[in-house]
């Protein structure tokens, strides 16, 4: 990999976004043998707020932990969408949920949109997998990780009672937003 | 065999420093950024045949700390400015009974409650001003998750040895970073244990400087007796007003960091050799400037990085010498000047010293740093 890619993950406090970003940074880290740094910037609150994790991955070693001109951002709403929108380099990878962010922000982006909370509430049968259905989107249209690697990183996360359950929702992530980008 | 490796937060590797250090003893009181240390303790310290206590507030911490250390144990609490604040009466007192004790403090916005998720560089004059009095201080800034475990080690290798409290200071951003790292193996990294009296109990004397700047501590429950107090002391511990007694025991409380001012600095000099201006940052602020010091050297810019790896003591004669070959150096740090004025203060006005100082809650970022350096002439 030439240089830094830089992954945002951002949404609602409470919605697992720190540990997606914890994983993929796992996956790059642990798993694919690159560098990774994953950081994170969150409210006051236990829950609600915007909230971002950000990794950086790269074959050197990482400097400035935080992104600087991102290559791919998640947003799950709305308010997410708005605020850290707004240094995602053009051409660069936007995935957001389509029932949720309405308004995409203007620009020159890769948009890639389909129901991600909806997909871990009706077709996982968990909306709290909705982080791992990201992840796995995330994974299929980053291309930083192999989708092996990922897997590996979700499942040493997860206890043994909910390994199914989040190997689903990764794989259905990852098959939507493949069929999504077209 | 391969070492362990993890992919950790920052206040997990304080907390797995010192358990690798040999620390026995947490007690302290939740706080954002910093509870993660106290969390891995409380599971892990069990498991060793230590003892975790959440107390009821943060000078109460500090007390445990004390109590404990004098029992023989390696101690730690961990807190963030808030709690420092509070902790301030009880580390003045370790440092005149001289109690060996290390403190994480995790920097957020201040002052008072200020920003609780929000990264800061704001208490470095905390941790040497924040109790009154002369006393020495030493003081911390790691910049990376591997470096925060080596140095946690390193912290309380310093309290041993010196017989003071010992402050690592995290910012938020270091602290609750995620990074890979490489456990060293047990014995790899030094470590240093207390010297214990090597006379009887009833010839023993806590500050008995005939075996040095650094008397021998006894632990209490070996046999040892001895009287301990805020109040200026003799050799045998008890209070006491004699003008040549509490002048020379003050020089020397403050002499035994100042005269091992070698032992204890740390720093790092990256590309300053034919620097022309150097970026004197520590903490996660000098990764923005080391990002910031490559992308100058690619345009031709001569720049450098002075990293501080202990800001107290500070590496002043260092940075005097530097001043006399640089045409500048810019000091990016995430409070109103506090590096700034140090660094100003040591290099006898020999070159300009930029500041570039946030406070808003976010890093400051390489471009603000490659910015600046135009302004060096």
């Amino acid at each position: 990999m030439a240089g830094r890619y830089e992954i945002r993950f951002s949404g609602a406090g409470g919605q697992g976004l720190i540990l997606a970003g914890v994983i993929m940074a796992e996956a790059a880290s642990i798993f694919q043998g690159i560098q990774a740094v994953q950081s994170q910037s969150y409210g006051p609150e236990a829950r609600g707020g915007a909230s971002k994790s950000e990794v950086v991955i790269s074959d050197d070693p990482i400097d400035y932990p935080k992104a600087t001109v991102v290559d791919a951002l998640l947003a799950l709403t709305q308010e997410a969408c708005d605020k850290y929108s707004h240094d995602l380099k053009e051409g660069g990878v936007l995935l957001i949920d389509s029932d949720l962010v309405k308004t995409k922000p203007k620009g020159n982006f890769n948009v890639v949109a389909f129901p991600i909370i909806n997909t871990a509430k009706n077709d996982v049968g968990r909306e709290i997998v909705a982080n791992i259905v990201a992840l796995g989107a995330m994974v299929a249209l980053t291309g930083v990780v192999t989708k092996e690697n990922a897997e590996k990183a979700v499942l040493a996360r997860v206890p043994e009672a909910f390994v199914e359950l989040n190997k689903k929702a990764f794989q259905l992530g990852y098959e939507k937003a493949m069929a999504a980008k077209g | 065999m391969a070492k362990k490796v993890a992919f950790l937060q920052g206040n997990e590797a304080a907390a797995h420093g010192a358990l690798y250090a040999g620390c026995r003893f947490f007690a302290g009181y939740p706080i954002t950024p910093s509870t993660e240390v106290a969390e891995v303790m409380s599971a892990e310290l069990p498991k060793v045949g230590g003892k975790f206590i959440q107390m009821e507030d943060e000078i109460g911490a500090m007390a445990a700390l004390i109590g404990a250390s004098l029992t023989g144990v390696k101690v730690l609490t961990s807190t963030s400015g808030p709690g420092l604040s509070l902790k301030q009466e009880n580390i003045g007192y370790a440092c005149i009974t001289e109690v060996p004790s290390v403190i994480v403090n995790v920097m957020r916005g201040g002052p008072s409650t200020g920003m609780p998720t929000g990264p800061s560089q704001s208490d470095v004059m905390c941790a040497k001003w924040g109790t009154h009095g002369d006393h020495p201080a030493i003081c911390l800034v790691p910049a990376s998750v591997q470096e925060i475990f080596e140095e946690t080690v390193r912290a309380f290798n310093l309290a041993e040895k010196y017989r003071t409290p010992v402050m690592i200071m995290p910012d938020e951003i270091v602290a609750h970073m995620r990074e890979r790292i490489v456990f060293p193996e047990p014995g790899e990294l030094e470590v240093v244990d207390r010297t214990a009296p090597s006379v009887p109990p009833e010839k023993y004397k806590p500050y008995d400087t005939s075996f040095g700047d650094v008397p021998p501590l006894a632990a209490f429950g070996s046999g040892y007796k001895f009287h301990v107090t805020g109040l200026n002391k003799m050799q045998d511990g008890f209070p006491t007003t004699k003008a040549e007694i509490v002048q020379a025991e003050e020089e020397r409380q403050v002499r035994k960091v100042e005269a091992n001012k070698a032992d204890i600095m740390k720093w790092e000099e990256y590309l300053c050799d034919d620097a022309e201006v150097i970026v004197v940052a520590y903490g996660s602020t000098s990764r923005s400037a080391r990002f910031a010091v490559n992308e100058a050297r690619k345009n031709g810019i001569k720049a450098g990085l002075f990293r501080l790896i202990t800001f107290w003591p500070f590496p002043e004669e260092r940075l005097l010498e530097l001043s006399k070959k640089v045409k500048g150096f810019i000091t990016p740090e995430m409070n109103l000047g506090m590096c700034t004025g140090v660094v100003k203060g040591c290099i006898e006005g020999n070159a300009p010293v930029l500041g570039i100082f946030r406070v808003d809650g976010e890093p400051i970022n390489p471009g603000q740093i490659l910015d600046k350096m135009k302004e060096v002439k």
